[in-house]
Order: structure tokens, then C-alpha cells, then sequence
């Protein structure tokens, strides 16, 4: 049996955890509350080190120390040597601007100003659906069609010949069922039938992958208890 | 049309233009030797570029390969600039020796450390590096490796890998983007005009009303969870817009909505879609502060904090929209043991077998999409539903034009819509 304090707090943890499969309970209760005050604090001191220090304050901090000492220039608004702007400088006036959108967010705190949290709301919300919107049509959309599409190359063989039709079909008749515009009567119905059919099939066999995946990870916390703690198992 | 062509023009002046680096940030010639450190230094930043390139480069370690006179090293080696991409790649191309033909090549970079580095060993004639830093000089040279021993070639030109305004590879996508657009505008005017748009019933959005219906003929609260990714996700997008037709319902029901976040900004917009929503169905009194709330960032700590909340608060409804990992099956088993209804849906493909087992109903990739405009019937979100059909119907059309081009004819159509 291990003699290690943190490999025995890691024990009783997980059997914690895993007490909930009988019923909620007090035990559980308390790994829970643990687990999200923890990666509360964690994340809080992550976002301080890694984002908040580095890329708000020492630019900052960096900048008004070198006014001070060497006078305003406008080499704070920093270009690299091509000409392009750097808002990533050691020295870093630019840093305002989206600190002070930034801050916004905390205007939901004062009743009067709490309107303005819709400005870094509009600016993030805008910013990341055409972020999404063009990354969705290139990976869902166009990379599906040009695998889609039959060429000569698929009737090489009767194997490689049945492989492309079977996706090319199927990619068809799961289009008509997702499409909204008609009932699924007469002829939609049959190939809308066989749209959900390989959806299913597809997804049966996600399921069995996945699954795999994840008795694989109950393992390891068995053999985490049986082995590293208990000692049971060699 | 004329500022479309302008802009495109504008656009693509760029990347035909000939981008030359200044003269004093290009390398001093040098000449080419094991482990030659020439002195030069970084040329536009000091970052460390070798963290930042490829696996291959990154299992690199400075070679020293024995050289052999009497061997022949690979001819014309020449690197460029991968052209209209985002600046990160180059590529080298060289020829085999003339006479013999050597096992395989190993290629080296040489960056703003001036060390040589290994990038890969290869029996093909071209490779490209990536994951290079944009702007940064780098040369190449490519060894020729014989049973007997190795011939080095010499050292390329210095070139940088930049990046373009226009990258042509993607002009599928941008088409692909305005066919949607116009879908989009089209729909959109038509239902301004108050033609009728028709929709077919989908069954899990018909079960919303039901549900929320059942809460409150429990008296048992709603939770919704808006999946657990970032508001960059299209998922996440969805889920937020369902958000605010759900809330509607459970102002005008009086039944107490609980919704748990896990992305701090996520939950920054359902609290004001919530909040929004209870201002515009005339109850902005009884909307609570706390019904929408943040909870903690960690994937699983989530997944247990959400299934205390269930086994806790026992909601009668469940509503899982949105995108989900692992935790997917933790809380739709939780939930379904607790006997609430579920309502799930996301477009993760590897989440949906879960959702499918342990949920009542669930919307599938499109259906999420779908759903707010199901769910509110105002025109204009019915208009982008329909343009969204019609994006699928113009796919389907293509898939078929372009396969039937492809076989009849024997045109390369793939390379048509081929994203590089």
C-alpha cells in the first residue's frame, strides 16, 4: 500500500467521485466542491501569469518606464522592420485599446453604465463568427464536396468503385434528410430513410470507438487504485 | 458589381506583386560547411524559430553528416515562398545527381541562429516546411545520401516565407460564401415581402414547448447548458440563439431558468440574453441575476458541478445544446436518471451517439442550426434557414455536375474546388 499523502488524497478522491454512482452524497459533495474550487483558483492564476502580466501589464508597465526615462516617441506604436505593425512589443502603448474594451465587461457591475457590456460583447461576437463562418464552410462544406465527387481514378477497381459510391449516395441522401424546405413524401422519403440510416451507422460506430476510449480511462483509474495505492496488483 | 471587382482587384495586387525583403536584413554569403556558424544574426525578430517548426524540425538536432568529394550532390536546389498562403511555409525542390542515384536526401535549415538544422530525411525531390515563422530569413541545403556517404549541396538563397492578402488556394470557400450570401439576402427579401416560407416539422424543436410546458406543470426548473466551448464555435452560436426562444418560453410559462457556463465570455452574453429577454416580454422583474452564472472552467469539474445541480435541483427539463467533449455522456446519464426530459443537440460528431442513447430528442448538427429560426417563425431567421437549404441544395447540385464532368469527360473537377 502506498505511503505517499497526495497518492492517498488522489484515492479517496476518486472513490468520491465515483461514490456518486450509488446516489449523491456527502462524500461526493465534497470532491465536487473541491474539484471546482480548485480549478476555479487554478484558471484564475493561469489567466494572471500567462495572459493578464504578459500581455497587459509588463507592455504597459514597459512602456510608461521607458517615456519616463527616455521621453515619448512614436517607437512605442511599434512596427517590425518590414513595416508592419507589432502589437505584441515589449513596449507597448496600442495595449490600451483593448484593455479598455476589455474593461468594459466590468460595466455590468454598475447598474447606471452596464449598457456598455454590449460593446466588447458586439466586438467578440463579430469577430468570432467571421472567424467561424469561413472556417465552417471550408472544413464542412467544401473539403466534404471534393471528397464527394466521383472521378475515373474510382472505377479502377470493383472495391475502390463500391467505397466511392457508398459515400457519394450517402452524402446525397443525408443532404435531402437535413433538408428542411419539404416534407419527406414520395421520393424524399425513401432516400431521406437511407440519409438517417447512415447517419446512424456512422454514428454506431463512433459510439463503439468511443466507448473504447473511455473503458480505457476507467482502467486507469482502476489500476490507479489497485496498483499505486492498494498495491494489490503488480 | 464595380466596387466588388475593385475590392477583388485591390485584394489581389498583393499577392501578384513581387514582395522583396530589404537589403539589410538578407544573409551574408557565406560558405557552406558542417556546422558553419557564419555569424549571422537574427534578422527581423530573435524569436526562437526552431520551437516553432514542424515535428520533423522539432525532433531536429544539428547534423554533422560525413561529406565525400567523389559523390554527386542533388542539382538546382532553389527554396521559395509557398505562394498565397499565410506565410509559414517553404518550399525546396531539387534535382537528383546525374549519375547515381543516392538512397535518400536529408534536408537542413539554417535560420536566425546560423546553425544547420535537420528537417527531414526524404526519398522525394521537394518537401515543404512549415510552421516557419512568418518574415524570418532561412536557407537550405539538401545532402544526397549514398551508402558510401553523403554529398552536400550548397546552401540556397536566403528566403522568407510571407504572407498575402488574398491566399487563391481558398477561392472555393470564398465562392462557396457567396452563394450562401445570396441564398441569404435572397430569402431574407422574400420574407420582407411576406412571402410564406415553409419549414417541415422537426421533432425535437416540436418537443421544446412540450417540455418547458412539463416544467411547469411540475413547478421544477429548466436547465440549459450551452455547451461547454467558446463562443468562436458555430455550436456555441446556435445554442445562444436557442437560448434566448427558450427563456422566452419560460417567461411566459413563470418557470425558473438555470443555465451553468463554462466560457467566462460565453456566459457574459446568455446572462444579457436572458436578461434582454425578460425586458422584452414585459417581466424584467422576474428575471434573476443568478439563474445565469458562471461555474468553473475545467471540463469535468463542470460536468460534476452540472450533475450536482441535476440530482440537486432535479429540473424537469434538460436542454444540452450547444458543443461538448467527454463529459457529453456524464451529464446526459446523470440527467436521465434524475427522469427529466432531455432535449440535446450539437454538431460534434463524436458527442452525438451519447446524446442519441441517453437523450429524449436530439437536434443533429443542422438542426441545431436550425433551431432558433424553427423555434421563433420570424421571417427574417426563417429567410437565413431557407438560405441555409438552399447552401445544402446548390452542394448536392454541384457534387452531381462535377462528378458527371469527372467521369463523362475526364476533367480534373476535383482540382475545381481543391482548397490548398
Amino acid at each position: 500500500m502506498a505511503t505517499d499523502f497526495w497518492t492517498w488524497t488522489a484515492a479517496i478522491l476518486t472513490l468520491a467521485i465515483l461514490s456518486f454512482l450509488y446516489d449523491d452524497n456527502a462524500f461526493y459533495r465534497t470532491a465536487e466542491h473541491l474539484f471546482i474550487g480548485v480549478a476555479n483558483g487554478y484558471s484564475i492564476v493561469l489567466s494572471w501569469y500567462n495572459v493578464v502580466i504578459p500581455h497587459m501589464i509588463d507592455p504597459l508597465v514597459g512602456a510608461f518606464r521607458t517615456t519616463r526615462e527616455q521621453g515619448f516617441t512614436t517607437a512605442f506604436f511599434t512596427f517590425d522592420e518590414l513595416n508592419v505593425l507589432n502589437p505584441y512589443n515589449d513596449n507597448n502603448f496600442f495595449i490600451i485599446i483593448p484593455m479598455m474594451v476589455g474593461s468594459l465587461y466590468i460595466t455590468r457591475f454598475i447598474p447606471k453604465i452596464s449598457w456598455m457590456i454590449r460593446i466588447p460583447i458586439g466586438i467578440t461576437m463579430g469577430y468570432y463568427t467571421a472567424i467561424a463562418i469561413p472556417a465552417s464552410f471550408k472544413a464542412s462544406i467544401v473539403r466534404q464536396l471534393e471528397a464527394s465527387i466521383l472521378t475515373r481514378a474510382d472505377f479502377s477497381s470493383w472495391s475502390v468503385l463500391i467505397y466511392g459510391l457508398f459515400i457519394f449516395v450517402t452524402t446525397v441522401a443525408t443532404l435531402v434528410y437535413f433538408f428542411f424546405s419539404a416534407e419527406h413524401k414520395g421520393f424524399l422519403r425513401p432516400v431521406s430513410n437511407i440519409g438517417i440510416l447512415a447517419v446512424m451507422v456512422g454514428f454506431g460506430a463512433s459510439f463503439g470507438l468511443t466507448v473504447m476510449a473511455r473503458i480505457s480511462l476507467a482502467i486507469g483509474r482502476f489500476v490507479f487504485i489497485f496498483k499505486d495505492w492498494l498495491g494489490i496488483v503488480h | 458589381m464595380k466596387y466588388c471587382f475593385l475590392i477583388f482587384i485591390l485584394a489581389a495586387v498583393p499577392v501578384f506583386a513581387v514582395q522583396e525583403l530589404p537589403e539589410d536584413q538578407m544573409f551574408p554569403d557565406t560558405n557552406a560547411g558542417v556546422h558553419d556558424d557564419t555569424g549571422m544574426e537574427p534578422f527581423v525578430n530573435e524569436t526562437e524559430v526552431f520551437v516553432e517548426m514542424s515535428e520533423d524540425a522539432l525532433s531536429a538536432t544539428e547534423t554533422e553528416p560525413v561529406a565525400d568529394s567523389k559523390l554527386m550532390p542533388p542539382q538546382n536546389v532553389t527554396a521559395f515562398d509557398v505562394p498565397h498562403d499565410d506565410g509559414e511555409a517553404i518550399m525546396v525542390v531539387w534535382e537528383p545527381p546525374p549519375e547515381k542515384t543516392p538512397t535518400r536526401y536529408l534536408l537542413e535549415i539554417s535560420g536566425p541562429d546560423g546553425l544547420w538544422h535537420e528537417v527531414t530525411e526524404t526519398v522525394m525531390t521537394q518537401y515543404r516546411v512549415s510552421q516557419l515563422t512568418n518574415r524570418v530569413l532561412y536557407r537550405f541545403r539538401v545532402s544526397a545520401i549514398y551508402p558510401e556517404g553523403v554529398a552536400r549541396s550548397e546552401p540556397t538563397d536566403p528566403v522568407a516565407p510571407l504572407d498575402h492578402w488574398l491566399k487563391l488556394g481558398e477561392v472555393p470557400v470564398l465562392i462557396a460564401i457567396m452563394i450562401f450570401v445570396f441564398f441569404l439576402l435572397w430569402f431574407i427579401q422574400a420574407a420582407r415581402r411576406g412571402v410564406e416560407l415553409f419549414v417541415r416539422r422537426i421533432s425535437g424543436l416540436t418537443a421544446v414547448e412540450d417540455a418547458i410546458g412539463r416544467a411547469t406543470e411540475m413547478g421544477k426548473p429548466v436547465l440549459y447548458v450551452p455547451g461547454l466551448s467558446g463562443i468562436e464555435d458555430v455550436g456555441t452560436l446556435a445554442a445562444l440563439n436557442i437560448l434566448g426562444e427558450v427563456a422566452r418560453r419560460t417567461v411566459h410559462y413563470d418557470v425558473k431558468i438555470i443555465c451553468p457556463n463554462r466560457d467566462p465570455i460565453v456566459y457574459t452574453i446568455a446572462r444579457e440574453i436572458v436578461k434582454e429577454t425578460y425586458a422584452s416580454e414585459g417581466r424584467p422583474d422576474a428575471y434573476d441575476p443568478d439563474s445565469v452564472f458562471y461555474l468553473v472552467p475545467d471540463q469535468f469539474a463542470f460536468a460534476a458541478g452540472v450533475d450536482g445541480i441535476m440530482v440537486r435541483e432535479k429540473p424537469a427539463t434538460i436542454f444540452l445544446l450547444g458543443y461538448f467533449w467527454a463529459e457529453s455522456l456524464i451529464m446526459a446519464e446523470t440527467g436521465a436518471s434524475t427522469g427529466a426530459v432531455q432535449i440535446a443537440g450539437t454538431d460534434s460528431v463524436a458527442q452525438l451517439p451519447f446524446f442519441i442513447t441517453a437523450c429524449d430528442y436530439t437536434l443533429i448538427g443542422e438542426e441545431l442550426y436550425a433551431a432558433s429560426a424553427y423555434l421563433s417563425r420570424e421571417p427574417m431567421l426563417l429567410g437565413t434557414l431557407k438560405a441555409q437549404d438552399y447552401g445544402k441544395l446548390s452542394f448536392l447540385l454541384a457534387m452531381v455536375i462535377l462528378t458527371l464532368l469527372a467521369v463523362l469527360f475526364g476533367i480534373d473537377t476535383v482540382g475545381w474546388v481543391e482548397v490548398r
